[in-house]
């Protein structure tokens, strides 16, 4: 048996109902189960939240930051996507 | 357990579950929840994706024809949105258990409804500023109000979606400014385009409380915050003035201010439109659900192709591991 090849895991909390969940951090265990109580033990000692997520890192399929550009860039140059774009006449305040 | 026991647990979870609404906590998927709450939330978030997809139709309608590339990339934009609703919508409807197969199919077979406003065609650009301003505008009134919704999947997808939603109804107007204090023919546009979309508009509110199946269980549960009758008398008041900036003439003529109700009265709806509609006999109801069929066979192969490419880089990833 190794205890040198642990899992990682994703930690994610909700705060407080309503909330979304907020990524909060990671750990080691030996499986799902033990991530969630490893993750109640040092992520939500003083009453941090209400729920946990966890979820192996690994399983997270993320985007790269050096990317970016080419990634987000399509929607920079598209500012009629904003309100703020269409002044509104200043009789009109309800809307 | 005996059935009788049963049914006091069940009864005692109820109890709880109403404490907690009444309290203002938010209920999230894997808590207990009584079916019909359930029941209730699948009808009116499905229904509320549904709109939001076929909602493209008459849009799209006029994107190739969009006056100008600006207007073209605005309303592309707006449209391209409207997706993504219902990509929210049905994601988080999803949470209760339903399939969003079994949705696409509820709404290609008619059980299950989408806002009959969609099903009233785009005859003219003018109407492209009167769904902006008007249909997005009474959407947006509803759905601030189910920023509030006890749903908390519910609740944070209409937080979202108000974000987005808030250059849709501004864009509208900017076109409907625009026609309004041009030439006599766009101003005449314009009107037309105003009183063919108010009354659908007011109607997308639902029927009266009174008249409501759903209503009363709804706002027991925190599913719906303000009634229809409330949310349709704010988006009244609240078009008034807007109406009178365009220098446009009122489509209600019976419209007066109630001083002693601080709302203005206005004339009662012609519900058997509505519920004609509702049943099937708009102008466009066929044509909306026959074009959604068609775009989602013609979709198919799309979907095939993504199997065969993920059974295909299974069966590499399992051949390199060998
Ligand atoms: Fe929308
Ligand atoms: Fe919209
Ligand atoms: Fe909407």
């Amino acid at each position: 048996m190794t205890t040198e090849k642990l899992e990682l895991f994703e930690v994610f909390v909700r705060p407080k109902r309503g909330l979304d969940h907020k990524h909060v951090g990671s750990l080691h265990a030996e499986d799902k189960e033990q991530a969630l109580e490893y993750a109640r033990d040092v992520y939500t000692r003083r009453t941090e939240g209400i729920s946990i997520w966890v979820v192996k890192s690994g399983d997270i399929c993320a985007s790269q930051e050096d990317d970016r550009e080419s990634f987000f860039d399509p929607s920079d140059d598209k500012p009629y996507r904003h309100a703020t774009y269409y002044p509104l006449p200043k009789e009109i305040s309800n809307m | 357990m005996s059935d009788h026991t049963k049914l006091e647990v069940e009864h005692e979870l109820e109890i709880a579950f109403q404490a907690k609404i009444d309290d203002e906590q938010k209920v999230e998927p894997k808590d207990w929840m009584p079916e019909g709450y359930r029941k209730n939330l699948i009808r009116q978030m499905s229904q509320h994706a549904h709109s939001e997809v076929i909602g493209m139709q008459p849009e799209g309608n006029w994107i190739t024809r969009a006056p100008s590339l600006r207007r073209k990339a605005v309303l592309l934009a707006k449209v391209q949105d409207e997706a993504g609703h219902g990509l929210y919508l049905y994601s988080a409807t999803e949470t209760l258990g339903i399939s969003r197969s079994q949705m696409i199919e509820a709404l290609q077979t008619g059980t299950a409804k989408y806002a009959s406003i969609f099903n009233y065609p785009t005859q003219t650009w003018g109407d492209m500023g009167a769904i902006g301003w008007l249909v997005d505008g009474a959407a947006i009134c509803n759905q601030v109000s189910l920023q509030r919704t006890s749903y908390g999947p519910y609740a944070r997808g209409m937080i979202r979606i108000c974000k987005e939603e808030s250059f849709h109804q501004r864009q509208g107007y900017q076109i409907m400014i625009e026609l309004a204090h041009g030439t006599p023919a766009q101003k005449k546009m314009a009107q037309d385009s105003l009183n063919r979309f108010y009354w659908p508009s007011l109607m997308m509110f639902g029927p009266h409380d009174s008249d409501s199946a759903h209503s009363a269980k709804s706002m027991k549960w925190k599913i719906k915050r303000e009634t229809n009758d409330d949310l349709r008398q704010k988006f009244i008041d609240q078009t008034v003035s807007q109406i009178e900036y365009l220098g446009l003439e009122h489509p209600d003529k019976a419209l007066v201010w109630n001083e002693e109700r601080n709302h203005y009265d206005s004339s009662d709806l012609d519900w058997d439109e509505f519920y004609s509609v509702i049943n099937g006999n708009g102008h466009c109801n066929r044509q909306r659900i026959q074009h959604h069929i068609k775009a989602h066979e013609e979709g198919a192969w799309v979907r095939e192709a993504m199997a065969a490419y993920k059974q295909k880089k299974q069966l590499k990833n399992a051949t390199n591991a060998a």
